[in-house]
């Protein structure tokens, strides 16, 4: 991607979200918030996919991040937003720098059960410790933005602006990181890793890293969760969760970004909706809607730039 | 022999009752061009899955200088200057001719690749195509794996395999799978890129008229042992030789 290409991206992004602060609603702010803070975590997986591997265990950095959230508001009475997301990202960072060497060795369904074992041992463990809640889970305060304590409708803003901030900050990065010499090596190595080893570099570091990256962003997006909704629980780190961020990346793609965040939105809206109009049947419409996502694009819906882009080509070219 | 920059002592590897290396002893000096015959099973692409670390032998040690690279991983003998091509060429096929070239330039250019640093950047393009250029695949640039002929892959290969700096170069059979109208422009295009940067060269080859043509010594391989070791024209005379590997072809 160019640079003016990427500059201008982060820009319309930046402008889209300001307007949401003016134009959305409560509710539908709360659930672009939401959405947001899941496409974070939904990115990391993304950046594992594009070397070949899917975590089924992201729940494990979403949940960490959220009770390191509640845990520091509640027993050490800190409200600041940055500094409680930054803790929050720091704490998965440290983990994942724990299990990614090991887990980078792992390829295909042994990854993924892996890194869903690890999330489910987490909610196991959680729902078993009565001093942070037990399956009940701990209620958590809300934030505070550099000393200003809004509430209502104010609160809901800031948190709003905070998260689509960082979205728009990561997602910055992040192309970046695709697009670098470690994202083109990540894409080798889902191709051909003996070429790769060959080639002197380390499959298992480049694979490390991005479980790593993929953890940081999970614990950003568990935090500003837990901070939205006010409440955390095991649940985070249940499989079923786990599975959501799956669905969003599945539906996204390996090759966009901002349909990444595209997806989440689109998981969240259909979720809303159909919980309202059809409670008990919705996770039907979820699973055709993904087949046939999968059957018409199967690089995801951010390969609908890529296809719309060569076809231009070809008629110009015609 | 103090020349030799790859020295292989009483090399020897089973796998299970099958013998690979039995007590293998080479000295290849540096700049030379050896070639490895033998008839299949004989041994010769496992010496080079040895000397490149894919395989650990059972005894005997391995030597890169007066550095011993036995029990090495691949990644790590790369890094001191030992590469390989395939016999079959092990390419990125979702990526373009190009990005496979720029993911081999990515790796080599640095120990530590970046993690922003563009890795498609209008430089990095440009010595990409420097380098598919002096391999004449330049015009394949931005076409997909699958849709390359057996010879163009094969160059790519040997490419990638170069473009960091490259003191011993290994090359797994690389005319097969090739038109026999290319074997010969393949070999005069690698061997001459090689031997312009004094490169020593290490090549598994049926083909006797390739062998004769490029290699200034022969090893030829029988059942894992090393039953000739001489300059071309006199290993192709020899009685076993002929007997095992040529079938009384030369």
């Amino acid at each position: 991607m160019t640079p003016a290409l990427l500059i201008g991206g982060a820009v319309a992004a930046t402008a889209l979200l300001l307007a949401g602060a003016v134009l959305l609603p409560d509710w539908a702010m709360f659930l672009t918030t939401m959405a947001l803070a899941k496409g974070l975590v939904s990115l990391g997986i993304v950046g594992m996919m594009r070397g070949g591997l899917v975590s089924f265990g992201q729940g494990l950095y979403y949940c960490i991040g959220a009770y390191v959230a509640a845990m520091i508001s509640n027993g050490l009475g800190v409200s600041d937003i940055v500094l409680v997301t930054v803790l929050a990202v720091a704490v998965t960072g440290a983990v994942g720098a724990m299990f990614g060497p090991l887990l980078a060795t792992y390829r295909g369904i042994f990854f993924a059960m892996l890194s869903l074992a690890l999330s489910m041992v987490l909610y196991g463990t959680l729902a078993k410790i009565p001093a942070i809640g037990g399956t009940d889970g701990l209620n958590v305060a809300s934030p505070t933005f550099l000393g200003w304590a809004p509430e209502g409708r104010a609160l809901q803003t800031g948190l709003y602006l905070y998260v689509a901030a960082v979205v728009v900050i990561v997602g910055t990065v992040m192309r970046l990181h695709f697009d670098s010499e470690r994202g083109l090596i990540t894409l080798a190595v889902r191709e051909n890793e003996l070429r790769v080893e060959y080639l002197g570099a380390s499959t298992r570091n480049a694979m490390a890293w991005n479980y790593v990256f993929a953890a940081m962003l999970g614990g950003f997006g568990g935090a500003t969760a837990a901070l939205a909704l006010g409440h955390v629980d095991p649940e985070f780190a249940f499989w079923t969760t786990s599975g959501e961020f799956v669905f969003v990346a599945i539906l996204a793609g390996w090759l966009s970004v901002p349909a990444v965040f595209v997806s989440s939105i689109i998981l969240e809206l259909v979720r809303s909706f159909s919980n309202l109009y059809f409670p008990n049947t919705w996770q039907i419409f979820l699973g055709g809607f993904l087949l046939a996502v999968i059957f018409l694009l199967p690089d995801g819906l951010g390969s609908l730039a890529r296809n719309t882009l060569r076809r231009l080509r070809r008629g110009t070219k015609a | 022999m103090s020349g030799a920059i790859l020295t292989a002592s009483a090399v020897c590897k089973s796998f299970g009752a099958v013998t690979a290396a039995s007590d293998v002893s080479v000295q290849v000096p540096e700049g030379a061009v050896y070639s490895l015959i033998g008839a299949n099973g004989a041994g010769k692409t496992s010496f080079v899955n040895m000397v490149t670390g894919y395989v650990t032998p059972d005894t005997g040690s391995i030597r890169l200088r007066d550095r011993e690279i036995t029990g090495l991983t691949p990644r790590e003998i790369t890094r001191l200057g030992v590469h390989r091509s395939f016999q079959i060429p092990q390419l990125c096929n979702e990526l373009t001719v190009l990005e496979n070239m720029l993911v081999a330039q990515a790796i080599h250019g640095s120990h530590t690749p970046s993690f922003l640093k563009p890795g498609r950047s209008r430089e990095a393009k440009d010595r990409a195509r420097a380098t598919l250029e002096r391999f004449h695949v330049a015009e394949h640039a931005d076409r997909l794996i699958p849709e390359l002929s057996g010879g163009v892959k094969k160059l790519l290969d040997i490419a990638m395999a170069m473009a960091g700096e490259t003191r011993i170069m290994l090359l797994d059979e690389p005319t097969s799978g090739v038109a026999a109208d290319e074997k010969f422009p393949i070999m005069d295009l690698v061997i001459g890129a090689l031997k312009e940067i004094g490169t020593t060269v290490i090549f598994v080859e049926h083909d006797m008229d390739v062998v004769t043509r490029y290699s200034e010594r022969v090893l030829a391989f029988y059942a894992g042992r090393i039953i000739a070791d001489d300059a071309p024209d006199e290993v192709l005379a020899d009685p076993d030789v002929q007997k095992y590997v040529t079938g009384g072809a030369q």
